[in-house]
């Protein structure tokens, strides 16, 4: 993989997208997409730990010992989501009520412990960093557009503002769990065609 | 101040109608890589559910006994996963020890549990909805038998895809996720008989 933050910028947004092409982190994608203030409090949250996890990773990389590496990643994960945890607990007390324990979860998502892994092991800290914020990115993007599906046909509203007329009948499945898997699958139906199509183009 | 449940109750709903994995979208990334073979499957809805019987188990009580006391609620993230990791770490040992054949066939997917969010989610569960230990145990069970139950179906629904004639671009990630969404509906049909809260 190339490390210019260009490239690193359009890798982790489409060709290398943490959700839709190597498939990491779906779990609160599915869970907390059905209203777009929750996902988007939930991936600002997700961009944030995921950066400075990895700026902590890469800057500590030669302090630690290879066999404990995953485990003080894990507590370097932890320790961001905890200071995630604790600001909104106090700045947006609803939204952390209604995300539940996802925000939690934050810990266990692949998406972070992969870039750890992958990216800020063998990179100098602020490149990491980068990688971390555009990695967040490219797993915002495909939320909100989620998000926004699922909340404008299961409530016709937009952040919680109806935007759709009254006479308009709430698809009450999109609010539900198996509407997360269609659109998701959906989407990456198209994402893999368009790529598949830039290949061929390619040859 | 745990929620008035009957434990079989809650045993039925965990597995079926609030199925951890298509009610709550926990464990997916293991869900879907593993799912391609019927006996990993196996292995590893075996291995989930064990470790989910444990550890909501020891979650409990680690809960109720240290971090309530000490008010020390918010250090609950690192203290569930630790206890998670030192589980695995030591059924590990227990099941080299006293079965080889089983931890050859296991040996992998032991380690992957850790970071299968369906065990601290479960763990986050029982202390946002505040059970009992009986309460506890039996939802970690139930809810790795219904993690078991959804992984085993949706390997077999697999087995069928390799065979059907699916677009390139669906392939793979694409018609799984729609295959679970299926699934998902299926389980909420469930749903009108109890449901837990």
């Amino acid at each position: 993989m190339s490390s210019s933050p260009s490239q690193l910028l359009k890798d982790n947004l489409w060709y290398n997208n943490p959700i839709f092409v190597q498939i990491l982190g779906i779990c609160s994608t599915l869970a907390v997409t059905n209203n777009l203030s929750n996902t988007m409090v939930m991936t600002v949250s997700l961009v944030f730990v995921t950066a400075f996890t990895n700026l902590t990773v890469s800057l500590i990389k030669n302090l630690i010992p290879r066999k404990v590496r995953m485990i003080v990643q894990t507590l370097i994960i932890a320790f961001f989501v905890i200071i995630v945890d604790i600001l909104l607990r106090a700045y947006l007390p609803a939204i952390s009520k209604s995300l539940g324990p996802y925000v939690g979860l934050i810990i266990t998502n692949c998406i972070i412990m992969g870039r750890a892994e992958a990216f800020a092991q063998a990179n100098p800290p602020l490149i990491s960093f980068w990688d971390g914020i555009t990695s967040g990115l490219g797993y915002m993007v495909v939320l909100l557009v989620i998000a926004f599906f699922r909340e404008l046909l299961g409530f016709g509203t937009l952040f919680n503002i109806p935007v759709l007329p009254s006479s308009f009948t709430p698809w009450t499945i999109m609010v539900m769990a198996p509407s997360a898997f269609f659109l998701l699958g959906s989407f990456i139906w198209i994402a893999k065609t368009i790529m598949l199509k830039q290949e061929g183009g390619k040859k | 101040m745990s929620p008035d449940i009957n434990p079989l109750v809650l045993l039925f709903a965990s597995i079926f109608t609030s199925n951890i994995l298509l009610a709550n979208f926990l464990g997916m990334c293991s869900f879907i890589s593993i799912s391609k073979d019927i006996k990993s499957a196996n292995g590893l809805g075996m291995a989930v559910t064990v470790v989910l019987t444990i550890t909501a188990a020891i979650n409990w009580a680690v809960l109720r006994f240290i971090l309530l006391p000490l008010d020390l609620l918010y250090l609950r993230y690192i203290v569930f996963i630790i206890v998670i990791a030192a589980t695995v770490q030591m059924l590990e040992m227990v099941i080299d020890r006293l079965s080889p054949a089983l931890y050859m066939n296991l040996g992998i997917f032991l380690p992957l549990i850790t970071v299968n969010c369906a065990i601290l989610g479960v763990a986050l569960f029982i202390e946002i909805r505040s059970y009992s230990f009986v309460q506890s145990v039996v939802y970690g069970l139930g809810s790795g038998l219904g993690w078991w139950l959804a992984i085993m179906a949706l390997a077999a629904i697999q087995k069928k895809l390799e065979k059907a004639p699916v677009p390139t671009g669906l392939k793979g990630p694409g018609i799984t996720l729609i295959t679970i969404g299926f699934m998902a509906m299926a389980f909420m049909g469930f749903s009108g008989m109890l449901s837990v809260q």
